[in-house]
């Protein structure tokens, strides 16, 4: 940063060294997403017994970036009678909070773009946002199969978000903290010295589950993907987009599985701790692998989820969110508050 | 022109803008989108104040929830562009009279000596370790503890009356209930029967009729 700064002066200086840390965050990220598409018909296909994609490239490895290079020569229709500009917009809104949210997300103690105090109501905020592209687009398409899916999709991601924010309270309350970086930090004290028993996820365990599954039902990733349902809708909300708009969805949703993945591991299972107590040599030393080998891990979950499960009828998904979901979170509020205020309490 | 100012008048003028398209666009689903941005940019004047708790929570529940479900009723909406622009030109001079009234009193109150606008100091400068959710969570749960707590019982009352208001058993709606989905047994729906095989019918009618049109 000094370098910059001597070479531009303070404030011109400042700026492009951000600029260059978001991009070495944005880049990873796309190509990261790239090759979650891959992982995602690899996994699948070898869960119903096909090999998937093997004819790119040595094992089908170039398959995401030749992929990419179709969606981006193919012709982006615009629909004749559609409202042209919100057609524009919406894979735009669809993109931008994804790829927003990133900014307060911390890799390591030390590696975050922005260590701002609110970093955890930020990402609740900038994320809920993300659900404008998707009605956005089911409206401006100005065809039925896409304003059904755009309906669907918002009342389920309203729903949803409400018992993702009450899981959220949980964290913050054993905490004490909205900062990402002290919430990790926090469930490296405790029970068994900081290992994988003194993370959120044991004395949370409801909440955990009800985040990760809220986090499916968020993504519109199966089972919960209603807005899409091609049996029903054919494609929901995006089914007039074609090309590279079409890829700016895609790309969305899969930095939305990866931010929801890294969340989880960030607030639940301990970020870049180690599952074993410092005091173990090597292996019980904290570092950005764990929180990519977490992360990866609930990504699997995720395609496991998509491979194993038909999908909900639609108001088994609204039961689920608001008659299972939200009085689970509120009771366990309730026992968590207790739980601190009581002799017994692990958080001091 | 500090930094600071240069982005009040940025966010000031696409507010203003905003603020001016949601009641002069024709579509409504723009002018709620309108609404959105200009929520989305109050919320920007409100970090310019230091005040990041209240700009981020103004994003998550005006922009997230309220403006989601707003949209999805305008949405909907069957509206006649024809009938909306009807009485214009009749009601504008009764419109003309509340809005002129309102410039005014608003004029009145903020230039007047007693409201002190110029009395206003700029925010202090907050220290780097300040959180400013820690600071509103005591003085919420402190001083002000019984605004708090009624505000809190009236938003209650609102959940239920809506509730209430829009619960209304319809006989002829069909509806399932999942607890007694679960309690059905395969007993219940599905009947085993033990029946001896039919015996085989050996000569069929029908047969013999096609051979006979085959020779």
């Amino acid at each position: 940063m000094e370098f910059f700064q001597n070479l531009l002066g303070a404030d011109a200086g400042l700026a492009v060294w951000t600029v260059l840390k978001i991009v070495a965050i944005v880049g990873p990220m796309m190509g990261a997403v790239a090759y979650l598409t891959l992982a995602e018909r690899k996994v699948i296909g070898y869960m119903q017994i096909r090999i998937g994609p093997n004819r790119v490239g040595p094992k089908g490895l170039l398959q995401p970036i030749a992929d990419g290079i179709k969606l981006m020569l193919k012709e982006i229709v615009l629909p004749a009678k559609a409202n042209k500009t919100l057609f524009l917009v919406g894979p735009i809104l669809s993109i931008a909070p994804a790829l927003a949210a990133w900014a307060v997300v911390p890799f390591m103690p030390k590696l975050v773009l922005a260590n701002i105090d609110a970093s955890l109501l930020y990402i609740m905020a900038v994320t809920s946002i993300g659900v404008y592209g998707v009605i956005v687009a089911g409206w401006a398409s100005n065809s039925k199969y896409a304003f059904l899916g755009a309906m669907r999709s918002a009342a389920q991601i309203v729903s949803y978000e409400i018992a993702m924010g009450f899981a959220l309270v949980g964290v913050l309350m054993l905490s004490g903290s909205l900062n990402l970086v002290e919430i990790v930090n926090q469930q490296g004290q405790g029970l068994a010295g900081g290992s994988v028993f003194s993370w959120n996820w044991l004395p949370l365990f409801p909440m955990f589950l009800v985040y990760l599954i809220s986090g499916v039902a968020e993504t519109n990733r199966a089972p919960f993907d209603v807005a899409e349902g091609e049996s029903e809708i054919v494609a929901g909300f995006h089914v007039e987009y074609s090309g590279m708009a079409f890829a700016v969805f895609f790309l969305a949703e899969y930095a939305n599985m990866i931010l929801i993945a890294s969340m989880t591991a960030l607030m639940f299972l301990g970020g870049w701790l180690s599952p074993l107590p410092a005091s173990v040599p090597v292996l019980g030393e904290s570092g950005f692998h764990w929180l990519a080998i977490k992360a990866a891990f609930i990504l699997f979950c995720f395609l496991w989820f998509r491979a194993t499960f038909p999908r909900y009828r639609y108001d088994q998904i609204m039961r689920l969110g608001w008659k299972v979901f939200i009085p689970v979170t509120l009771v366990w509020l309730v026992v968590v508050g207790f739980w601190m205020m009581s002799p017994y309490t692990l958080w001091k | 022109m500090s930094f600071q100012a240069f982005v009040f008048y940025v966010l000031s003028a696409i507010l203003v803008f905003a603020g001016v398209r949601v009641i002069t666009a024709k579509n409504p689903v723009h002018a709620a989108l309108f609404l959105v941005l200009a929520f989305f940019t109050a919320s920007g004047h409100w970090l310019l104040l230091q005040s990041e708790f209240l700009a981020i929570s103004l994003v998550l529940v005006y922009v997230g929830a309220v403006m989601v479900l707003f949209l999805f009723v305008v949405m909907m909406l069957d509206i006649d562009f024809e009938q909306l622009r009807e009485g214009f030109w009749r009601n504008l001079p009764v419109a003309g009279t509340v809005a002129a009234i309102m410039v005014a009193e608003m004029v009145l109150i903020l230039t007047s000596p007693e409201s002190n606008l110029n009395g206003f100091k700029e925010p202090a400068a907050l220290a780097a370790d300040y959180s400013n959710v820690k600071d509103l969570g005591r003085q919420i749960y402190t001083t002000y503890l019984y605004p708090f707590e009624l505000a809190a019982v009236l938003l209650l009352l609102a959940i239920v009356a809506a509730i209430a208001l829009t619960m209304r058993k319809r006989k002829d709606t069909k509806w399932v209930d999942p607890a007694e989905q679960v309690k059905v047994r395969r007993n219940d729906r599905v009947r085993m029967i033990q029946m001896a095989a039919e015996p085989r019918v050996e000569d069929r009618g029908g047969d013999t009729n096609n051979d006979n049109a085959a020779a």
